[in-house]
């Protein structure tokens, strides 16, 4: 073992250390010890000592498989390969202790025996192995039923919440949905042929617990279209203090209805007389405020489907972004043809008129919303227009004047 | 004229290994060089083509900031310094 006395220090504070797991491993595993020396190597010269690979992966994929090299390969010969392996998570992240002991055990004997579970991408992240033990782990996993997510400028693995399988709030099956873009998209998955990478996340209510609306180029976020459903009995029973607010999960021992759900309300839509909740429903924005906060008074409507966004990410050749309201609502319902079709047709359009490693959303903005939907073959709906009172602006298309001519409703 | 399944791989084996150490070709650059010559060909054949080059071993997949097609050569970083 290398001495470590500057990362011996991250070991004393209060919170687990992934020192300490790393040590635990490194007593079995040398490419673990040669991690510590070269994590404390690299903390005393202040600059890492990575190299990105950029050819490795099993045969037929272009992803999946992501290639590291130490540039001190002769101090710390255990990290001299040190790739990462990305296994395609189950839906909902649900695994059986059987399934994780077998994962493990290839992991132990192909690899590091390090993982993360999850990166943040949602996939098993296998960390450290050299290039001979690829092929034997990937098709050890894939015997079991397993198979590599997405990397590089690909598809990447879609993710989801737990969705139906653990929340009453989900307005559709995430989990399906999940599996089933996973699915459909196989070609696009292990063989990257867009622009730059491309990322589905599925949250079953606007809660969106797996952020989708920061995280994915495209955000698929559940969401109702009927009216919020009010228990009115229970609703009196959290101003009088006999149910908890947000099921206990608040310090408050007590809701003030008035204060804490109705004056909170993003469009103060509701009114609250001391008896009856009342909400304007046509002015609800989905924020889920008040149905968190009172889950057994209030539920989600019954016509449900999602929103689709498209076009966050982190900053790369622009700033930030968060998605962006493309289709205010979409039933979602398998096979899901309309979605998988639109995913397709926005994946065309970015890769035909992309610039390298330009993001979907990124190409949106450079193009503008009108290209966009033109591209894609979606009606402009107005619920896309973000500042409609300092937007005033619109450029028709040559086509608009014929239909203008030819009568064309707008409200239908 | 559309290439046919064999005359299309070795086209875009051949453009990939004149490409190889000048310019990093992405799948979309080669489906457009491809169209530019061959209007006609189907997008999807293309698709498959580079896919048996990849799946034969005869073209890798590489990622250098975004994911290109290369004839297989040795890894840079690989190599010791
Ligand atoms: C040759 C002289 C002038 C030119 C070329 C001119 C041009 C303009 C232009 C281009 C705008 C923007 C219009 C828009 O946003 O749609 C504007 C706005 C405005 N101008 Fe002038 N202007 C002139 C003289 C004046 C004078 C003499 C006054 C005041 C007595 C004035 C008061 C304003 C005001 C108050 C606005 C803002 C209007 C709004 O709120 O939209 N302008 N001007
Ligand atoms: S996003 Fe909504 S449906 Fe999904 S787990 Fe969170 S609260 Fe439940
Ligand atoms: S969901 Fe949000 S916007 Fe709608 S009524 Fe509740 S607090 Fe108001």
């Amino acid at each position: 073992m290398h001495k470590t006395p500057l990362l011996d220090q991250l070991e004393s504070g209060p919170w687990p250390s992934f020192i300490k797991d790393l040590k635990r491993v490194a007593a079995r595993k040398k490419p673990a010890a040669d991690l510590l020396g070269l994590l404390e190597r690299s903390y005393k010269d202040k600059i890492t000592h990575w190299k990105h690979g950029g050819i490795v992966g099993v045969l037929g994929y272009g992803s999946g498989i992501i290639g590291r090299y130490t540039d001190l390969p002769e101090e710390f010969p255990g990290v001299e390969h040190f790739h990462t392996v990305r296994v395609n998570q189950p839906s909902g992240w649900f695994y059986t202790t059987k399934a994780l002991r077998e994962l493990c055990d290839i992991w132990d004997e192909h690899g590091s025996s390090i993982l993360n579970v999850h990166g943040s991408t949602g996939d098993m992240i296998f960390l450290g192995t050299t290039t001979p033990e690829l092929e034997p782990c990937f098709a050890k996993l894939t015997a079991k039923g397993w198979d590599l997510g997405g990397s590089g400028s690909a598809m990447r693995s879609p993710s989801c919440c737990v969705g139906m399988a653990r929340c009453e709030w989900s307005c559709y099956d995430t989990m399906d949905l999940c599996y089933e873009a996973t699915q459909n998209f196989q070609f696009e998955m292990h063989r990257p042929s867009f622009p730059y990478k491309f990322k589905i996340k599925c949250s079953g209510c606007p809660n969106d617990c797996v952020a989708a609306v920061a995280r994915a180029d495209m955000s698929v976020i559940g969401v109702w279209k009927d009216d919020i459903r009010i228990d009115q009995a229970a609703v009196k029973a959290y101003a009088g203090g006999e149910l908890k607010p947000r099921g206990g999960a608040t310090p408050y021992a007590k809701l003030d209805v008035q204060a804490d759900v109705v004056a909170l309300c993003p469009t103060a839509c509701m009114a609250f007389d001391g008896k009856t909740l009342k909400i304007d429903n046509k002015n609800c924005n989905h924020c889920m405020h008040c149905i968190s906060l009172m889950p057994q008074a209030l539920r989600p409507g019954t016509e449900t489907g999602a929103t689709l966004l498209l076009g966050s990410h982190a900053p790369i050749l622009e700033g930030a972004q968060m998605s962006w309201v493309i289709v205010p609502f979409m039933e979602m319902e398998t096979p899901y043809e309309p979605f998988m079709d639109l995913v397709a047709n926005i994946t065309e359009w970015w890769s035909e008129n992309g610039k390298n490693r330009e993001r979907v959303g990124e190409l949106m903005l450079r193009l503008g919303m009108r290209a966009f939907f033109k591209g894609v073959g979606l009606e402009p709906p107005p619920q896309t227009v973000k500042t409609p009172r300092a937007n005033p602006f619109f450029f028709w298309h040559e086509e608009d004047f014929e239909a203008e001519a030819a009568g064309r409703k707008y409200i239908k | 004229m559309a290439l046919s399944k064999e005359a299309l791989a070795e086209y875009i084996y051949d453009m990939v290994a004149k490409a190889q150490g000048k310019k990093n070709l992405k799948a979309m650059d080669v489906q457009k060089a491809v169209l530019k010559e061959h209007p006609d060909q189907n997008k999807n054949d293309i698709k498959f083509a580079i896919k048996d080059l990849i799946d034969g071993g005869r073209c890798v997949y590489t990622y250098f900031g975004g994911s290109y097609i290369e004839i297989p050569h040795e890894e840079g970083a690989a190599k010791k310094v």
